[in-house]
């Protein structure tokens, strides 16, 4: 049976008729379906793919888009307090403009010369992820938080040749489900702790697991609760005194107001650019960094691309290129190279370079400072709500806080129904994920949450959970 | 005015050179390239900061990035961007295996509603509805283009897709208590299909082509055993050789016991033509960023859309997207209780705005419109094929007269031997009008390698000009070969002088490393 194709679609120039007539006459054939010779009759398709039929104008198209579109509920139309790895932050138009700049947009795999472009921001967006974490060597994105912590771990293992590794138990589970997934089967996973005081690392949990056979040990500060981890100086005393590698994972949004890892000792250190400039996405916008010193040990360890720079060959010319490209799989030894590399989140490098150069050091302590202030406003406000208590750990905190509800009968997942009528996304449901913090919530609190939007939240939690038929 | 004589060669092409300074140098203290929201009155009057920041956390050491105000930030990044060569600036062939095809602009627009890009992942799914259908929909497509059961979209890349393959023969080998630590593969298939599998354990044979650029057969018989666990394969392979026993690969590694996986990380000559179930497969991949259009982004954001066979859905990450009986759309984490569940590979949901596109990309064609997309892919490739093999310099090894599908991987190997020129200096040269070029992977298995993808959406013209500069790099190649050998001439910068980046003393991955060195 012959099938029907689409002709004259705007896509496809050649799918004019007369066009296709002549092109095939100059390659001996007489119709389309002489294409395809080399597949076995018995391999070919005669059915109908059970596909719509094509939606023809773009106009009609757009509708229909938009139709579906418009069946989501946005943060910017709602007051959201969700965050749990993605932040719903201010994306500076700026931003917005250059990613969807075509050329940045459509660019791919093209060299240094006819992609100068691409080299030179990416060798920006590193240098700028550098200063922030205050190290010298920065890969190009990876796929996201997650990825680069498994990367960072495997890194620590081929460094050291030790199969064990450490990971705070106050991390995201669905970070360490990947984390492990990504590992197996060389390295095995041990869970460290957290101290149910203070929510931060339990040292002598960390003591008692580090031996000789431990490569290092991971922990995020702030931490998945949104703690901000005090002992960096001693845990990384511990972890050195074992010989191990600490690996650290870090809110870049933090830096501004935050020591970077390094200063406390981190030997790698990772994290999300999401919140540098990139829009949630529904999840499509995590992107992953990773850093370290500029020692010949750690960059050979890397499996992403770095870019360099580089002479030319005209006097006081300057380019980029690939270094150590034979690291990577795209080198000479394939699966014999570090892990592998292929295509991840690039355009996400160039939306936090102009992120980066639009705040400048100023712009990300402000940003550091207004986040900090409004979380701590809102966890000492939200503790008033008869029913929740903002301090089951006694720490300082970042943006992030634990709203544990204590006298309701409602589960977190109720309580997060009943906030959608008040146009909220209340916080990430804790019960399931950590059943030692009780009825727990995450809440994010950002530079985008004025003090009205908090106490709305406040109210409308007082409301859900202390007047037995809200309005 | 008088006519002016036109040549359809762009010869005339430069490269947009601005000798931009990096971002670094345009510092200037005290300029802002963005305000931050304030501090409400009341909340900054009820705390101190040092009584929320813990002493030893305050940051200490100077954060040095540049300070810029706003209109110099967008000059720069967009002068960067004009110094790009993205696919919608010139006639996107020279990346062969990329399937750099055009990516339609109302997608793009689409995808930028606040209601894609406002939208959180931890959201209640009945806020999301939009979105989940557009997944929903998807995932049946991708069934009904590959003939398998269940895809998941959380691979955000083609790498992270055959790892993902890699992690479910893993997992489903667990789970049957055996133990396989051998992957099968080819030697023209993507190295990430070594790489990835290797990365989870296991040991990789090479199946090399055979005369007629097959993998060779009488070899594959020898490799499998009770220690395969899985054939992972691409075909057509980066030659566009389409294998034809293909079958018999899958069906003599299913006789054995092992797993088939399929690279279909580039499927754009086979949409609606012959699909994965069919030849065996018992997962595939997709990407949507190559042939279904979404956009390359400089490298990502991607998807590797990965579907599986009824038997292997419980190893799923999770979760996948379902519908109850009243059409609502949910994440469901429990489509599998399986405790060898590969659990998670992305964090949230997948790159949902890709998704979005690649659903739209669809829908715009429906199922003629993938058919035709397929035929003129394969089309646009032959023409290009029987064009260039007409030119003495250029040969294409095995299976003499008879078709590619969407790709050739072409040698130029008889003008190296004749000039001394490399298809590395080709691909600069080829720069100087403004197009790409591509050698192949490494290492090179075919000598001087030319690999060339012309996708559906050039027009027949674009490929004329593209053959027409080719061959007149090549003749100029013969004629002047030392003028090739320094291309480019028209790009932003002449030729790189490569050794400071494999030297640790002298490699420069950031501004601070570079100042350091120089004593900035």
């Amino acid at each position: 049976m012959k099938k029907r194709g689409f002709k004259d679609h705007p896509y496809i120039p050649n799918s004019n008729i007369e066009v296709q007539k002549g092109m095939l006459k100059e390659i001996g054939l007489t119709s389309l379906e002489e294409l395809h010779e080399e597949i076995p009759d018995d391999l070919i398709f005669n059915g109908e793919m059970d596909i719509p039929k094509a939606i023809k104008s773009e106009f009609a198209l757009k509708k229909h888009m938009m139709n579906l579109l418009n069946k989501n509920k946005n943060c910017n139309d709602n007051l959201n307090f969700l965050g749990a790895g993605c932040y719903q932050h201010y994306v500076p138009a700026v931003c917005d403009e250059i990613v969807n700049r075509g050329e940045f947009l459509t660019g791919y795999g093209g060299e240094s010369y006819n992609d100068f472009g691409r080299f030179q921001v990416f060798f920006e967006y590193q240098s700028l992820v550098a200063e922030l974490v205050n190290m010298e060597v920065v890969n190009v994105p990876t796929m996201d938080y997650a990825q680069a912590a498994a990367t960072s771990i495997r890194m620590a293992y081929r460094l050291t040749d030790k199969r064990k590794f450490l990971v705070s138990e106050a991390i995201c589970p669905d970070k360490f489900a990947i984390i492990n997934n990504y590992c197996k089967p060389h390295i095995e996973l041990i869970k460290v702790k957290f101290d149910l005081e203070t929510g931060l690392v339990d040292l002598s949990d960390l003591k008692n697991k580090l031996n000789n056979e431990v490569a290092g040990f991971y922990f995020e500060n702030p931490s998945y609760f949104g703690h901000i981890e005090t002992q960096g100086e001693e845990i990384s005393k511990l972890v050195h005194n074992n010989n191990s590698e600490l690996v650290v994972g870090v809110d870049p949004s933090s830096l501004g107001l935050l020591q970077p890892p390094v200063e406390y000792g981190a030997d790698i250190v990772c994290g999300d650019l999401q919140p540098l400039g990139v829009h949630m996405n529904y999840g499509g916008g995590q992107s992953g960094f990773m850093a370290t010193h500029n020692e010949e040990r750690y960059v050979m360890e890397f499996p992403s691309r770095l870019f360099g720079m580089a002479p030319t060959i005209k006097e006081g010319e300057y380019a980029f290129g690939d270094v150590a490209y034979d690291r990577t799989s795209f080198g000479h030894h394939r699966e014999h190279a570090k892990e592998y590399v292929g295509t991840q989140t690039g355009l996400w490098g160039i939306a936090a370079a102009v992120y980066l150069s639009l705040m400048g050091p100023r712009g990300m302590k402000e940003l550091g400072e207004k986040i900090i202030f409004n979380a701590n406003f809102a966890k000492l406000e939200l503790n008033k709500v008869n029913g929740i208590n903002t301090k089951l750990m006694e720490n300082m905190i970042f943006k992030e806080i634990i709203v544990t509800f204590e006298k309701t009968d409602l589960t977190v997942k109720e309580i997060n129904k009943k906030l959608l009528k008040f146009g909220m996304f209340g916080g990430k449901d804790l019960s399931n994920e950590f059943p030692m913090l009780g009825k727990s919530s995450l809440y994010s609190f950002t530079e985008v949450h004025s003090e009205d939007d908090i106490m709305k939240l406040k109210n409308a939690l007082n409301i859900v959970l202390n007047e037995s038929e809200e309005v | 005015m008088k006519k002016i004589n036109r040549c359809n060669i762009l010869k005339n092409f430069h490269q947009a050179k601005w000798d931009e300074p990096i971002i670094f140098e345009l510092s200037k203290k005290g300029e802002r390239g963005i305000l931050v929201p304030e501090i409400d009155e009341n909340i900054k009057s009820l705390f101190k900061l040092d009584d929320i920041l813990p002493k030893n956390m305050k940051r200490k050491v100077l954060l040095e990035l540049p300070e810029i105000s706003q209109s110099r930030v967008v000059r720069h990044f967009t002068r960067l961007s004009q110094e790009t060569l993205g696919a919608d600036v010139n006639i996107e062939i020279g990346q062969g295996t990329c399937t750099v095809k055009y990516s339609p602009k109302i997608n793009e627009v689409i995808a930028r509603s606040d209601n894609m890009l406002e939208i959180h992942p931890l959201q209640d799914d009945e806020t999301v509805q939009g979105i989940l259908e557009v997944m929903y929909n998807l995932d049946y497509f991708m069934r009904e283009i590959s003939g398998l059961d269940q895809f998941t979209f959380q691979p955000s890349g083609g790498s992270q897709a055959v790892m993902v393959m890699a992690s479910l023969v893993e997992a489903y080998f667990n789970e049957k208590g055996e133990k396989r630590d051998e992957i099968i593969t080819t030697l023209y298939s993507h190295p990430s299909d070594a790489a990835a599998p290797a990365l989870k354990g296991y040991k990789i044979i090479y199946i090399h082509p055979d005369e007629n650029g097959y993998p060779d057969y009488e070899a594959f018989k020898l490799a499998v055993s009770e220690k395969t666990a899985a054939f992972f394969i691409a075909n057509p392979e980066d030659t566009g050789v389409y294998n034809k026993r293909v079958k018999e690969f899958t069906k003599l590694v299913h006789d054995n016991g092992g797993l088939c996986c399929y690279d279909q990380a580039n499927a754009n000559g086979l949409l609606g033509v012959t699909r994965a179930k069919d030849a065996g497969f018992d997962m595939c991949f997709f990407n949507l960023h190559k042939t279904f259009s979404t956009p390359h982004g400089c490298g990502g954001p991607a998807t590797g859309a990965t579907g599986v066979t009824k038997e292997l859905i419980k190893y799923l990450p999770k979760p996948i997207v379902s519908k109850n009986e009243k059409g609502f759309f949910y994440l469901d984490y429990d489509f599998s209780s399986s405790e060898y569940s590969i659990e998670k590979v992305r964090m949230f949901n997948g790159v949902a705005q890709v998704a979005l596109k690649a659903y739209a990309w669809i829908m715009s064609l429906g199922a003629e419109g993938l058919y035709e997309v397929a035929k003129v892919a394969v089309l646009n490739n032959n023409y290009m094929f029987k064009k260039l093999m007409e030119n003495k310099w250029i040969d294409a090894p095995y299976i003499k007269g008879k078709q590619r599908i969407e790709q050739v991987r072409y040698t130029i190997e008889k003008l190296t031997n004749e000039t001394g020129v490399t298809s590395g200096d080709i691909q600069r040269r080829m720069m100087d009008f403004g197009l790409h070029y591509w050698t192949s992977h490494h290492p090179y298995y075919i000598e001087e390698p030319m690999t060339l993808e012309p996708t559906e959406t050039p027009s027949k013209e674009d490929i004329d000009i593209y053959i027409d500069t080719l061959v007149y790099v090549l003749n100029e190649a013969f004629e002047n070969p030392d003028f090739v050998k320094s291309a480019p001439h028209s790009s932003v910068c002449h030729q790189l002088v490569e050794d400071v980046l494999d030297e640790p003393n002298n490699w420069a991955i950031t501004w601070r490393t570079y100042k350091k060195q120089n004593n900035l």
